[in-house]
C-alpha cells in the first residue's frame, strides 16, 4: 500500500467518531474524514501528523486494522498537544496529514516466525502489524508477542490481549515492571521473556517498538538468541515535524526518521543508536 | 523415566559439570511441589535451599510498609529460585510466593555449601555458574530501575 498524500503539508479535516480511554493517561481516537470517505489507506507501522487546531501538530502512529482502513490512533498524554487531544469529544474536528513513513516488513516476514517485542505504548504502532499477521495467519510460522508494561494498570488493549492469548496460533506473554495487588502474571522487564520464547531464531523476523533504551536491551537479547541483525526491525521516535523529509527536525545521522523510518532494520542504524550526540 | 540425574545434567546450570560433582549435586536434590499462594520462604528466613523450577510460576515479593507486598520479579519454568544460600549472611532477601502450581527440584544449599568449602574446584564451579545468573538479573534490575515506561522517556509517536 502506498501513502496517499497528494498535498502532504495540508491537513485534512477528520471528525472524532469514537473516544476510548485505555489507561489513566492513554486514549484511543477513531477518526472519520469530514469529506465523507471514512477510509484511510495505510501500511502497518506508518504514522499520521495529527493537528489539534490552535494548539499544534504531533506525529502519532496508526494503531488500527489496515484491512478495514478505519483511522485509529492511540495516544498518551505527554505534552500540550496530546493533552488537548485527550479532551476532544465525539464530533470534534482534527487535522490529519499522512500516512507517512516506512512500514513494518510484513510481506518479507512471510514463511518465517515473527517475534514482536514491545513495551508501554509501543504496542500501538505494532497492533496493525499484528492484525495483518492474524488475517494472513497461514502465511507465517510461529507468532510470538512479548509485551512489557509498567504495571497492570498500564497494560494497553487489555481485552484484546486476553483474546489474543486465548488463541492457539499466537503466543502471548505479558510482563509488568511492578507486580502490585493481585497481579499473578510475569514480573520483570520484557527482555527477560526473550531467552525462553518459542521461535526458530534462524528463520525469524523480529519487530521491536518501545522506549529506545528498552529496544537496545531487547536487540542484545535477540542477537544472543541468534536472530540476524538484518532481521530485527525497530521503530524509532524522533522529532517529526513535516513528515516528508524536508525540515530536518527528525534527522538521525544520515536518515530522516519521518521518511526513511520510523521502521529501520537494525543493521542500518546500529552504529547510530548508542551515539549520544545523535 | 526421567531421573533426577538426567534432569540435573541437562539443566543449563549444571550442563558440562564434572560427573563426580554432578553426583554430589544429585545427592542433595529432591523433587518438590508447591500449590498456588504457598509461601516457599519468607524475607529474613535462613536460606538453606535453592530450587530448579521445572514448571510453574513463583513471585519474589517484598513488603513495603503502608503499600503491602510488591512483586519485583517472577521466576518461571527453567529458572533458578534463590541464591542467598550461597552468600553470607545466608538469609532470604525476598519472600517467594507461588503464583501457579509448581514442580521443582529442591537442592540442599547448606549441604552444597559445605561441599564447596571442602572442594574449592566445586566451589568455583558453583560461583561461576551462579555469577552468570546474577549478572543477568542485575542487568534486568537496572533496566527495571530506569522505569523506561515512565513519562520522562515514553515514546509518543
Amino acid at each position: 500500500m502506498k501513502a496517499r498524500h497528494s498535498e502532504p503539508m495540508i491537513p485534512q479535516p477528520f471528525r472524532v467518531a469514537k473516544v476510548q480511554k485505555e489507561t489513566f493517561d492513554t486514549f484511543t481516537l477513531q477518526l472519520k474524514s469530514s469529506k465523507g470517505n471514512g477510509v484511510s489507506h495505510f501500511s502497518p507501522g506508518q504514522f499520521n501528523m495529527l493537528y489539534v487546531f490552535g494548539v499544534g501538530e504531533v506525529p502519532i502512529s496508526i494503531s488500527g486494522d489496515p484491512s478495514n482502513g478505519t483511522l485509529i490512533h492511540t495516544t498518551r498524554v505527554v505534552g500540550n498537544v496530546t493533552k488537548a487531544m485527550g479532551k476532544l469529544k465525539v464530533g470534534d474536528v482534527i487535522g490529519v496529514r499522512g500516512p507517512f513513513g516506512t512500514p513494518w516488513p510484513v510481506e518479507n516476514a512471510k514463511g518465517k516466525d515473527v517475534v514482536i517485542v514491545t513495551g508501554g505504548i509501543g504496542l500501538a504502532p505494532l497492533r496493525p502489524a499484528l492484525y495483518y499477521f492474524l488475517k494472513h495467519r497461514d502465511e507465517y510460522g510461529k507468532i510470538v508477542l512479548l509485551y512489557g508494561a509498567r504495571s497492570k494498570e498500564d497494560i494497553l488493549y487489555r481485552r484484546e490481549l486476553e483474546q489474543w492469548r486465548a488463541r492457539f496460533d499466537l503466543e502471548v506473554h505479558v510482563t509488568v515492571d511492578r507486580g502490585t495487588g493481585n497481579w499473578r502474571g510475569n514480573v520483570g522487564v520484557v527482555t527477560m521473556l526473550i531467552p525462553k520464547a518459542p521461535f526458530d531464531a534462524h528463520n525469524a523476523v523480529s519487530l521491536v517498538c518501545g522506549p529506545e533504551i528498552m529496544m537496545r536491551f531487547t536487540v542484545l537479547e535477540l542477537l544472543k538468541r541468534g536472530i540476524p541483525e538484518s532481521k530485527i526491525f525497530l521503530s524509532l521516535e524522533r522529532n517529526m515535524k513535516c513528515g516528508i523529509g524536508h525540515c530536518g527536525h527528525c534527522q538521525f545521522g544520515p536518515h530522516f526518521t519521518c521518511k526513511d523510518g520510523p521502521v529501520f532494520p537494525y543493521d542500518q542504524i546500529k552504529d547510530l543508536l548508542e551515539k549520544r550526540e545523535i | 523415566m526421567e531421573t533426577l540425574e538426567r534432569i540435573l545434567a541437562e539443566h543449563p546450570l549444571f550442563k558440562g559439570l564434572d560427573p563426580k560433582y554432578l553426583k554430589i549435586v544429585v545427592g542433595c536434590a529432591s523433587n518438590i511441589r508447591f500449590e498456588p499462594e504457598q509461601v516457599i520462604y519468607k524475607e529474613g528466613d535462613p536460606a538453606e535451599k535453592f530450587f530448579l523450577i521445572r514448571e510453574g510460576k513463583i513471585g519474589l515479593e517484598i513488603n513495603i510498609p503502608h503499600r503491602g507486598s510488591i512483586a519485583i520479579q517472577t521466576v518461571n519454568s527453567g529458572d533458578i529460585l534463590g541464591w542467598s544460600w550461597l552468600m553470607p549472611p545466608y538469609k532470604w532477601r525476598f519472600t517467594a510466593r507461588v503464583y501457579e502450581p509448581t514442580r521443582a527440584i529442591a537442592l540442599d544449599g547448606a549441604c552444597l555449601r559445605r561441599k564447596c568449602e571442602e572442594d574449592h574446584a566445586l566451589g568455583y564451579e558453583f560461583y561461576r555458574r551462579f555469577a552468570d545468573i546474577i549478572v543477568q538479573r542485575l542487568q534486568a534490575t537496572r533496566l527495571q530501575l530506569l522505569d523506561v515506561y515512565g513519562h520522562h522517556t515514553e515514546r509518543q509517536k
